[in-house]
């Protein structure tokens, strides 16, 4: 059983819906105890970055997170899911500082520059839309994927980790960013295999066949 | 690299098709979701619902449309009309939808559109604007209603705010070209994005496939809605991104589904 953390942040219906039509069988919760026996873990969330740790730790959610990312059991994260990962966040409240991730990767989450161009045109962000991936090693994870796939995107904020040997993917847009990470039993992705159709629901049904 | 993204867009009524759509092979084209379902097919990038229904009473039905999308297709899907309450956007993106437009009550109440972004995120905000020329041709005027009520705000003013409210994107109809099939309004979209770091979709006017090129190399936008060149067969999505392919648009292929 699958289970996907639920913090009333964002649209969990997209990602329960895509692992049930990959098979999977799944649980929307925020009880310690389901996030235990399941066999993998979902961390989906959009929104902003601390009011996400603000929910997680409303619900009492990091140190069951912490846990089951320590069991070695499959982990995913989607979009801030996989931000949430890290040390810190340039991502800040209004009048606040940079506000604490999970922690459990080493490395900051930094903002796109609008002053970056991409053809000669200013970068909009958020980056919005369909771009393609470059696989950075081999993993279990995307062996149905070609090279080169486009998958959905929309953030402003993108993950830079301390340990570049942990990007699975990167991405180009104003700079070459991470656009997923693999790490042990931590997969990790800025784009929504959700909401990327035939190529993303291949991608989710890779990481609920995980062991 | 990012690629420009083509949206196809359903105006739903009582929870069905309106302005029609003939594609021959659907059981029932007038359903929302056989749509959705034939668009996903064909390669679109995303899809937009307008819910044009009068009546707030009616929302229970746009909310079952975003839920059975949710269940077969796996792409962004956005609705729109009809917004007015914060819990109206909290029950669409739970019933499945990844984005909302707001258009009348951002106009009424731009405070809304903060409290949204802060609420949900700037990445789920859509702001649609709806402009027309002004009669002095020094810019552009937003309009709700159709384009029926006169706001006296400026349209690249009023993007320029809705940016700062915290919109995600803008959805900028030319009010004007709407339904011409003459050409998106390259001016104002190109005027409309050259002011604001958010994406823009041009929407209103689109008749050929050069339309959709030129609102990407003349008017500077992220993506283009149609209507009426797809839903009547005119041009698939797959055709529609060969030719834009060929014009050196950078487009998503189409992915082949089972």
């Amino acid at each position: 059983m699958i289970a996907v953390i639920n913090y009333d942040m964002g649209n969990l219906l997209s990602v329960t819906k895509a692992l049930t039509k990959v098979g999977a069988e799944v649980r929307v919760t925020r009880d310690a105890q389901v996030i235990s026996d399941a066999s993998h873990v979902v961390l989906p969330g959009v929104g902003a970055f601390s009011s996400c740790m603000d929910n997680l730790t409303r619900y009492e959610l990091i140190e069951p997170i912490k846990k089951s990312v320590a069991s070695g059991k499959p982990f995913l994260g989607i979009c801030l899911g996989l931000q949430l990962l890290f040390e810190e966040s340039e991502e800040k409240p209004l009048g606040g500082t940079n506000p604490k991730g999970l922690g459990i990767l080493k490395g900051q989450v930094k903002k796109f520059s609008t002053e970056m161009t991409v053809d000669n045109e200013e970068l909009k962000v958020p980056h919005m839309g369909w771009n393609s991936i470059k696989i950075q090693k081999d993993s279990g994870l995307l062996k149905d994927v070609p090279d080169g796939s486009y998958f959905y995107f929309v953030h402003s904020y993108f993950c830079a980790p301390e340990d570049d040997s942990i990007a699975l993917t990167k991405t180009d847009y104003g700079v070459e960013f991470v656009s997923s990470i693999k790490k042990d039993n931590i997969f990790a992705c800025q784009f929504h295999p959700e909401k990327s159709q035939q190529i993303g629901l291949k991608v989710l049904k890779d990481f609920s066949e995980l062991k | 690299m990012l690629t420009k993204r083509i949206i196809p867009c359903l105006d739903v009524k009582d929870g069905r098709v309106v302005k029609g759509v003939s594609f021959v092979e659907l059981r029932d084209a007038g359903d929302p979701v056989e749509c959705a379902i034939e668009y996903d097919k064909q390669g679109a990038d995303e899809l937009v619902f307008l819910d044009i229904t009068a009546s707030h009473e009616e929302r229970k039905t746009i909310l079952d449309i975003a839920e059975r999308t949710a269940s077969e297709v796996f792409m962004p899907v956005t609705i729109g009309g009809g917004i007015k309450t914060i819990n109206d956007i909290r029950e669409l993106l739970h019933a499945g939808a990844d984005k909302v437009s707001i258009n009348t009550t951002a106009v009424n109440d731009p405070e809304f559109v903060k409290r949204a972004a802060d609420t949900f995120g700037s990445q789920c905000i859509v702001v649609a604007i709806d402009a027309k020329e002004k009669e002095d041709k020094s810019g552009w005027e937003v309009f709700t209603h159709g384009g029926r009520n006169a706001t006296g705000l400026d349209a690249i003013e009023w993007a320029k705010k809705m940016e700062s409210y915290g919109a995600g994107e803008i959805l900028l109809t030319s009010m004007d070209q709407d339904g011409q099939k003459d050409g998106y309004d390259l001016k104002l979209t190109k005027a409309v994005s050259d002011n604001i770091t958010i994406p823009v979709i041009a929407s209103g006017g689109a008749g050929t496939l050069k339309h959709l090129k030129d609102a990407f190399t003349l008017g500077g936008a992220s993506a283009a809605l149609a209507a009426s060149i797809f839903h009547f067969g005119e041009f698939t999505i797959e055709e529609t991104k060969k030719y834009l392919k060929e014009n050196n648009i950078s487009v998503r292929p189409c992915q082949k589904t089972d």
